[in-house]
């Protein structure tokens, strides 16, 4: 069942997103070689509770921490630990929800933790410009199929993989709803996008194999060939023509100034 | 937060359909209907309700799916 948002819901649904963006910023200032990622949870969870919200990840099918840290070769979920700290030329995923008002706000972001290889920044360049690919394609009228497929396209051509088993999903008042938003697809395939719809769109490219594994505390997940992987998200609600970007990087940028990718 | 997606999955027959189909329940309770793969048709590999199987899905129709290995 895909539920529709009225205008008042989208627009308590951007409070939520914008206290994601902004909690990310703040990270950003943070996130150095020799941080571990246990710190950036704590901090994480203090900022979005002096916010009046709830960290929306925390206690999501048990999962026991605010925010997800992935490192290097993990693709998505890595738990923060005390025990992973941030070396120079790492790159970091870091992925936070919130709860507030009855709706979750949902984005992500993949950070360069000091110098990274030029290879590594550009498949950095490439997942984020293919967010905007597909955030392109996410309007009324067309559908879930031609969201998948631009993303698909455009990195691919560059000879990275896309990730299958995980994908991006509606968002509202919980955490996944549903439509499911896959990274991958064939034109014109898939549901019929509506205005109203809110989506997270999240594409998750690999530089090597597609393939995962599963690590044994349930929840990480890593490449099976050990090589990074990238990450970015956006929360987007459908409208006539254009969507509207509900999360924004735009804070994010500004900490990072000319770092930024 | 990604979500993880159902694209191999076991599940339980339990109803056998006309032209090599399938009423399959997945772990997960849901029920969907599920065709053999070529491969399996192939080698004459039969299928009855009760067996175990492997099911491949796809995100855009969790209607459906493809059975590929049925278990021993």
């Amino acid at each position: 069942m895909i539920f529709l948002k009225s205008d008042e819901e989208i627009e308590l649904l951007r409070i939520s997103n914008q206290i994601v963006a902004k909690t990310l910023a703040e990270l950003a200032k943070l996130i150095q070689p020799g941080v571990s990622t246990e710190y950036l949870d704590k901090i994480a969870e203090e900022y979005i509770r002096d916010n009046g919200a709830i960290p929306g990840f925390l206690g999501y099918s048990g999962y026991p921490k605010s925010i997800c840290t992935s490192v290097n070769e993990q693709v998505v979920h890595g738990i923060p630990s005390e025990k992973l700290v941030l070396q120079d030329g790492d790159i970091v995923s870091v992925d936070c929800g919130v709860y507030k008002n009855g709706f979750h706000g949902d984005s992500a972001y993949t950070f360069c933790v000091g110098d990274v290889k030029p290879e590594i920044v550009d498949l950095l360049r490439t997942t984020k410009e293919s967010l905007y690919k597909g955030i392109e394609q996410a309007q009324e009228g067309r559908r879930l199929g031609d969201v998948g497929h631009a993303i698909q396209s455009h990195c691919e051509a560059r000879g990275y993989s896309v990730v299958r088993e995980m994908i991006g999903h509606g968002v509202g008042r919980k955490l996944h709803e549903a439509p499911e938003v896959p990274n991958y697809g064939r034109k014109g395939n898939g549901i019929m996008l509506k205005s109203g719809m809110t989506i997270a769109i999240e594409p998750m490219i690999n530089m090597g194999s597609r393939n995962l594994v599963f690590e044994k505390d349930g929840w990480t997940t890593r490449t099976i060939d050990r090589k990074p992987s990238a990450h970015f998200e956006h929360s987007i609600a459908i409208r006539r023509g254009k969507a509207d970007i509900l999360s924004t990087f735009e804070y994010i940028e500004q900490v990072l100034g000319n770092k930024a990718i | 937060m990604a979500k993880q997606t159902a694209i191999e999955q076991d599940g339980k027959i339990i109803e056998a359909l006309s032209n090599a189909m399938f009423r399959v329940e997945l772990e997960n309770g849901h029920v969907i209907t599920a065709h053999i793969s070529g491969k399996m048709r192939m080698h004459y590999i039969k299928i009855l309700p009760g067996d175990k199987v492997k099911v491949e899905m796809s995100p855009y129709d969790l209607s459906k799916g493809r059975i590929s290995f049925r278990y021993k």
